[in-house]
């Protein structure tokens, strides 16, 4: 419970405009709802399922812009984070097999980030696992005037700039964070998932 | 409907048999074991608890009386078992002549020797990596013969052999990776089981299925929200019934006499009304099924074009022969999330409203039409998009699913109720993304009432003239649990967040007798009987709704701590002697 502050929170609550990621960036669950290319003969590839791979870059999940690259000029500083997918660099395989692979970007700004954060960052984007690791909802809420991820279903709040620790709610752990590096004006992965992907087992 | 007399003589006569066919508990395996049939479910022994509330009625009421207002004073601990698990443990220890069987949250059902505690079995359904899971819990396991019935989070049915806790069968119901999931006890009748889907929250459609106990599968499924050219169909605009909600969280209620199973239903969806215009059937409603085929053959809604998220899923209580303004009826009691207690009456022709009445502040609506039942619903209190809207009680309603109990003795209703908390929302459009949660308002804005020093009410209510007989009120703590009434003359409750198990005298209200647990309890309580002694048991575990309660009141005036002690442990109890 390392980054548990449900018993100190002293951020939450007031009246926040609690903006969803819904209408920028959505995210079907059921990978047959996404008509992305890569994927239609590749049905049982393996490579799917796979997180995200170091060189991978990153396309929208949803939206107008689904499977498109997300590109430097796609966020700028305090926007709505948007889900995305990793995509293998010949942009063959879509890792949208699970949907524990979904991941969230949100750009901010670099002073504003603790030193651990800074280093997964590339000119401010920030990617880190879309999966609460309270009950593995996907995080689609953003408060703006706190800068704050929100997860729809229990209420949990995570500091994407400080590695996604959590700030309120019940959830447990900070988000995983996924390292990113700029390439060609592209995100690209840079590293795996610091940290777990959704919940803990129960264990009996 | 048992005299006193009658009782004590089937109490007596169950202890003996309960001597006689004690359970032995061979290591992992149940010996003896008693096979539910649907004689034993439509008149079970005083001393078993085979159905979610016990009887099909769902009285939540059990004639033991060994245990009753005298002496519950000295009621103490005679074993506890810890589940493993934290969240929400809501299921009621089911027992079957000296077994017990819990359901936990994530899947788990155990087998335990009721009298001593031991284990015989546990049972863990291997739940996917990647599930999400709103309402992480389980409302029971079901009995039909030799097996139990698990309706598991991850949408599949599970039958397990109770006297081996081995898998039988497991049926996928619908598909948990588009929100669709099962919390609920299912409700078995003639060998049919029946269950209910959850998610209302994400965009599903409603049903109610039964599936062969011998085989898994499929025999039925009606639908809560009907399609166009269906009747009801006109209640609802263009597609919106696609997604329209109408959940099922909670084991139905049957009338063998009629042969009908009661079930109610949860919220439309999304929230705001305004995005489904219309009365929107069958949502927020009782529907009458015909457990044989699923026709459905009589429904009342209590409140059309929900926008409150006032889910009204919990079956009423079914109590024969009430008398109600000089006439006897057949009535379905319901104390209602919006507030209201309902009472409607079983006819020939389907159901038909009797009386409704608050029994929480209700602001939302302005009265109701007294032929019809049908809410005057006050514009100014009913949750709209681009709007903040504020609205008495909250979202989690005067009472939410925790179930309300009916002693034929004092022939009062109790009800764990909310009072004193209210709700702000502003509808907002939002897309529906298949596994995501589709609520169409931004949520978690539940308030207060200034200078409010409770919300927790036990209220005993006598449905046949609709008047409040006595209420206990808690300070500063929600009361989100179902109760236990006896006939030794006491209502059993927990779900305070001072993790307390209560006794109340059914009469009077005064509380008898209060002992601490290891966390929150949101368990239903119940009562049984093994060679001859009588126990109550609980599970304690705190999560879910009341955990969600805890953090908004730690956000107010009260400033309490959000940190109630989750981990699950059943709680056995008897009278020294
Ligand atoms: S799943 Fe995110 S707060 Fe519970």
């Amino acid at each position: 419970m390392s980054n548990d502050r449900r018993t100190d929170d002293k951020t939450c609550c007031c009246d926040p405009v609690r903006r969803s990621l819904l209408q920028l960036g959505a995210v079907a669950t059921a990978a047959a709802l996404l008509p992305g290319k890569a994927r239609a003969d590749d049905e049982d590839d393996p490579r799917r399922m796979e997180r995200p791979q170091v060189g991978d870059f990153l396309v929208y999940a949803g939206g107008d812009q689904e499977g498109a690259l997300i590109i430097e000029g796609a966020l700028n500083v305090g926007d709505e984070p948007v889900l995305a997918w990793a995509t293998d660099p010949s942009r063959k395989i879509l890792r949208d097999g699970t949907r524990l692979n979904q991941i969230l970007v949100v750009r901010l700004d670099p002073s504003t980030m603790d030193a651990e954060t800074k280093s997964h960052a590339a000119a401010g984007f920030l990617a880190y696992s879309a999966i609460c690791t309270h009950m593995q909802c996907t995080v689609t809420g953003w408060i703006p005037e706190k800068q704050i991820l929100h997860c729809p279903c229990h209420q949990s709040e995570y500091d994407p700039r400080h590695d996604a620790k959590v700030v309120g709610g019940p959830a447990p752990r900070p988000l995983a964070a996924l390292p990113l590096r700029m390439v060609d004006g592209k995100l690209q992965v840079a590293g795996e998932f610091i940290g777990k992907v959704g919940m803990n087992k129960q264990t009996m | 409907m048992i005299g006193l007399r009658q009782t004590a003589k089937v109490a007596f006569a169950a202890a003996l048999l309960g001597s006689v066919s004690m359970v032995a508990a061979l290591a992992g395996e149940v010996d003896n074991y008693s096979p539910v049939t649907q004689q034993r479910l439509e008149n079970p022994e005083p001393g078993n608890w085979l159905l979610y509330r016990r009887t099909y009625d769902g009285h939540g009421y059990s004639p033991l009386n060994q245990i009753n207002s005298t002496n519950v004073k000295n009621l103490e601990p005679v074993w506890t078992f810890a589940t493993g698990v934290n969240e929400g443990h809501e299921a009621p220890p089911m027992v079957n002549n000296g077994v017990m069987f819990v359901a936990t949250p994530y899947g788990q059902v155990i087998a335990l020797n009721a009298k001593t505690g031991d284990l015989i079995w546990r049972y863990k359904h291997t739940l996917p990596e990647d599930l999400f899971q709103l309402h992480p819990t389980s409302r029971g396991v079901a009995m039909w013969q030799d097996k139990l019935f698990l309706a598991a989070t991850d949408d599949h049915l599970i039958a397990i052999d109770a006297k081996t806790g081995k898998e039988l069968w497991n049926t996928k119901v619908q598909d948990y990776k588009k929100g669709q999931y099962m919390t609920l006890e299912p409700l078995v009748v003639n060998g049919k089981v029946m269950v209910g889907g959850s998610g209302g929250e994400y965009g599903v459609r409603g049903y109610v299925a039964a599936y062969d106990a011998d085989t898994g599968k499929e025999i039925w499924r009606t639908f809560t929200v009907p399609e166009p050219n269906q009747p009801g169909g006109n209640t609802w605009r263009g597609d919106d019934w696609k997604h329209g909600g109408g959940s099922v969280w909670i084991t139905g209620t049957y009338d063998p006499k009629r042969n009908i199973a009661y079930w109610g239903t949860g919220n439309a969806a999304p929230w705001p009304g305004d995005q489904h215009p219309g009365d929107n059937l069958y949502t927020t409603s009782v529907i009458a099924l015909n457990p044989d085929n699923g026709k459905m053959v009589g429904y009342h809604q209590y409140h059309q074009n929900d926008s409150w998220d006032w889910d009204e899923i919990d079956a009423p209580i079914l109590i024969h022969d009430m008398s109600e303004n000089g006439q006897t009826i057949d009535a379905l009691v319901h104390p209602a999330r919006d507030g209201y207690l309902w009472v409607l009456k079983q006819t020939p022709a389907g159901i038909e409203f009797v009386s409704g009445k608050p029994f929480v502040g209700q602001n939302a609506f302005k009265g109701i039409e007294p032929e019809t039942g049908r809410p005057i619903v006050d514009p100014e209190h009913k949750p709209t998009t681009g709007k903040d809207v504020s609205f008495c009680p909250s979202l989690w309603g005067g009472k939410d699913w925790p179930s309300a109990s009916y002693n034929p003795e004092t022939k009062l209703v109790y009800i764990p109720a909310n009072n004193n908390m209210c709700e702000t929302l502003k509808g907002e459009k939002q897309k529906l993304v298949v596994g995501q949660l589709w609520l169409g308002a931004d949520a978690d804005h539940a308030k207060l009432i200034p200078g409010a020093d409770h919300i927790g009410e036990l209220q005993a209510w006598d449905p046949a003239t609709s008047k409040q007989v006595w209420v206990h009120k808690f300070p500063k703590t929600q009361l989100f649990a179902s109760t236990l009434t006896t006939g030794g003359d006491l209502v059993f409750v927990g779900g305070t967040n001072d993790r307390m198990f209560h006794a109340f005298d059914a009469k009077t209200g005064d509380l008898l007798w209060q002992m601490k647990t290891n966390s929150g309890i949101m368990g239903m309580p119940v009562a049984f009987e093994v060679d001859g002694t009588e126990y109550i048991a609980v599970q304690s575990g705190w999560g879910v709704d009341a955990q969600r309660i805890q953090d908004m009141l730690a956000k107010t005036d009260w400033k309490l701590n959000p940190d109630v002690p989750q981990g699950g442990v059943v709680w056995v109890f008897a009278v020294k002697h």
